[in-house]
């Protein structure tokens, strides 16, 4: 053992060669958060241009590289790679392995993630500006009609797609060949079901992805015509294999989500959570239904009445494994013994924003409907709630939850309620506005308005602006936390988690189960 | 289980690498295929066939007339002229019927064009069928050239009885940075 049991290295390089999962899980979750704040910069240059009708701040052509950059950003910087750091940091920890399967992979899928994004911020200041095509980036808007700078975006799109696929096979592979002794598929806690379901959606989907971008580098620089009509390609296809590529990738983002909401909530009711088995089948229902669903992003593209039919009464399916979720959810907090401290209120606000959210989504579903509300501010304030009010908030959750339990000092809990609550005011300020302006008919990616529209956007404008700022206190808080909060060396931090990471010390030392753990014969789960 | 490797871990990981270089695979080889071949199987998104159909001998059925409209419309950045001889024919079904679009080049320089045709309603597009059509080919011009350009078509016996008017429209790329490299003709 005494030669194993060494510290981290000191200095950068440290960092840089680490093949610890804490080290890379802390990694992953700074590097998203750096993310998250580039990603909430361009949304405040997008929100402070609406603040008012008319053109006030920037070009048309600026505002356009901004929503193109803020989704790209958020959606592959922010919210994918603090996924995959809290899966770094914890599905070892609660499965009873030492580390994740591949330590050195690990290492390589997380470095290559700056470059990549260092290529896409690069483009802003290249001739011609950065991607201007939505962050969908539909063709031919994204091949003929692009500035040049589009080369570089597919190249990062290869490099994040590479080190995502790379993160996903190792979380496979950790969770297939390292569960402690005893620890059944059955017994694993929600969470790490959902990543490995999660793993599995992004492995298949992330190379079509890849696939997309390619056939666009084609297309612009060696004379194919996969989307150009003029050499018997097609645009609408572009739209297919996006979507298709699209579609999966929203789970891939809130299915780890639902596994964090579904670790927390029970903590803080105190009670196992309720219906774990149909979890898990909601959860994998869920993913397959994913991959026929595609088209009811493209309804307005010219489909047969059947496809149309066929994408709606499918999506329309998928409202019940997220019903049976949601009611897990509250039937968990059913005659619980609950408290409410930061974590329980992101995941609470989590739970009743994610279904308004879907509520929308539902009504989005409805094909005949979507013609109207089809590329409105409907549909942003819908997918805002998803996104944010869904991934973002049960993230923020996830760090409140296991803060303590990394670094062995626990927050400052009043600053933690005030950020909840200023996140959730500032957030339904900026965003339920959204859903009236949509069905009034205000388009999305444009950067004035008509005047009918003028006060919503205030509102929202400065719902964005106070849910932005919230931001910087969350950081401050976790700053401080780290370095002068409150010490905590209690195992289970908590008195209601539950699960193998809370029988770890606390804070958790830099090597864990290299002895693994006895799991107990009854079922961890009610 | 097939075995790769001595480290299980290592081994499921192999396996997970193939399958993400399969769904790259996937894409360009089912995909983008299977779109096509379902777009001209179901006869949706309002393509026609690329190719030439052969007529085959049938009785022309005088009892109904088809409304055929020709749309002529140029691509963002192409300055040809380019308009039917004709914008509206009425057809009996089963009878070949020829048309002419009028090109012309307006710049001094050679060009290459591509027509590319769409059918609306596109339900009418499997019962539409092209026995010769400028859209088969590129169109090569002379710089301050003009020509005719033929159409003939046959509309289907079996076209639907509800469906009275067909729209042809052509859309008119220019191709003469792309001519040389294989288009496939529509």
């Amino acid at each position: 053992m005494g030669d194993h049991h060494h510290g981290p290295a000191k200095g950068l390089s440290r960092w840089l060669f680490t093949t610890n999962h804490k080290d890379i899980g802390t990694m992953y979750l700074w590097f998203s958060f750096a993310m998250f704040i580039l990603g909430g910069t361009f949304a405040m240059i997008i929100r402070a241009e609406l603040f008012q009708p008319g053109m006030q701040l920037v070009e048309p052509g600026f505002f356009n590289q901004m929503t193109t950059l803020h989704g790209l950003v958020m959606v592959f910087g922010a919210i994918m790679p603090s996924f995959v750091g809290l899966a770094n940091w914890l599905i070892p920890m609660m499965i009873g392995a030492p580390d994740m399967a591949l330590p050195r992979m690990n290492n390589w899928s997380f470095w290559i993630l700056p470059p990549g994004f260092l290529m896409l911020a690069s483009t802003l200041f290249m001739e011609g500006g950065a991607p201007a095509f939505g962050w969908t980036f539909y063709a031919p808007l994204s091949t003929t009609y692009a500035a040049p700078s589009v080369t570089f975006f597919i190249f990062a799109i290869h490099v994040l797609g590479i080190s995502s696929i790379m993160g996903s096979i190792n979380i496979i592979a950790t969770i297939m060949n390292m569960r402690a002794p005893g620890m059944t598929y059955m017994k694993m806690p929600l969470f790490v079901w959902t990543w490995f379901i999660t793993a599995f959606l992004l492995v298949a989907v992330m190379p079509v992805l890849a696939g997309a971008v390619t056939m666009m580098l084609m297309d612009i620089h060696f004379g194919t015509s996969f989307f150009s009509a003029a050499g018997g390609g097609d645009p609408v296809l572009f739209q297919h294999i996006f979507w298709f590529f699209g579609h999966p990738e929203v789970y891939i983002i809130i299915l780890p989500a639902f596994g964090v909401v579904s670790q927390v909530i029970p903590a803080f009711s105190r009670k196992p959570l309720f219906g774990y088995a149909s979890m898990v089948y909601a959860t994998a229902a869920i993913a397959i239904l994913s991959f026929v669903v595609w088209a009811h992003h493209m309804y307005t593209v010219g489909m047969p009445v059947a496809g149309e039919l066929f994408f709606m009464y499918a999506t329309m399916l998928i409202a019940v494994p997220t019903g049976v979720k949601v009611f897990n959810w509250v039937s968990t907090m059913w005659r619980g013994s609950l408290s409410f401290e930061t974590p329980m209120l992101f995941s609470i606000g989590f739970l009743v924003l994610f279904t308004i959210g879907g509520f929308t989504g539902l009504m989005l579903s409805i094909a005949p409907a979507d013609f109207q509300y089809h590329d409105t501010y409907f549909v942003v304030a819908h997918f805002h709630y998803v996104m944010v009010a869904g991934a973002v908030f049960s993230m923020t959750s996830a760090v409140y939850f296991w803060l303590p339990k990394w670094t062995g000092r626990m927050y400052n809990e009043t600053m933690g309620k005030v950020h909840f609550w200023i996140s959730f005011v500032g957030f339904n300020v900026t965003f339920f506005p959204q859903h009236f302006v949509g069905l009034a008919g205000m388009p999305r990616r444009v950067p004035d308005y008509a005047l009918q529209f003028a006060d919503f956007n205030m509102m929202s404008s400065i719902g964005a602006f106070v849910y932005g700022a919230s931001q910087i206190m969350f950081l401050y808080n976790v700053i401080a936390t780290i370095v002068s909060g409150e010490k905590v060396s209690d195992e289970q931090v908590w008195d209601g988690a539950e699960g193998l990471e809370w029988t770890l010390p606390t804070p958790a030392p830099y090597h864990t189960f290299e002895v693994p753990p006895k799991i107990e014969a009854t079922p961890a789960h009610g | 289980m097939l075995r790769l490797s001595r480290n299980p871990g290592a081994d499921t990981a192999i396996k997970l690498a193939a399958v993400a270089c399969a769904m790259f695979a996937f894409v360009f080889v089912v995909m983008v295929p299977l779109y096509d071949v379902l777009c001209d199987a179901l006869g949706i998104n309002g393509k026609t066939s690329g190719v030439a159909y052969t007529a085959v001998p049938a009785v022309v059925d005088t009892s109904r007339e088809v409304k055929i409209q020709f749309i002529a419309t140029n691509n963002d950045g192409m300055p040809w002229e380019f308009r039917p001889q004709v914008t509206q024919l009425t057809v009996h079904p089963g009878a070949a019927t020829d048309t002419i679009f009028y090109a012309a080049n307006p710049t001094s320089l050679p060009m290459i064009a591509q027509a590319i045709p769409s059918v609306t309603p596109s339900r009418a597009a499997g019962y539409f069928h092209k026995t010769e059509c400028f859209c088969f080919n590129q169109q090569p011009l002379e710089g301050l050239a003009s020509t005719e350009m033929p159409l003939q078509f046959v509309v289907d016996q079996d076209l639907p009885k509800d469906i009275r008017t067909i729209t042809l429209s052509y859309t008119l790329f220019d191709v003469t940075t792309m001519a040389g490299s294989t288009i496939a003709a529509r």
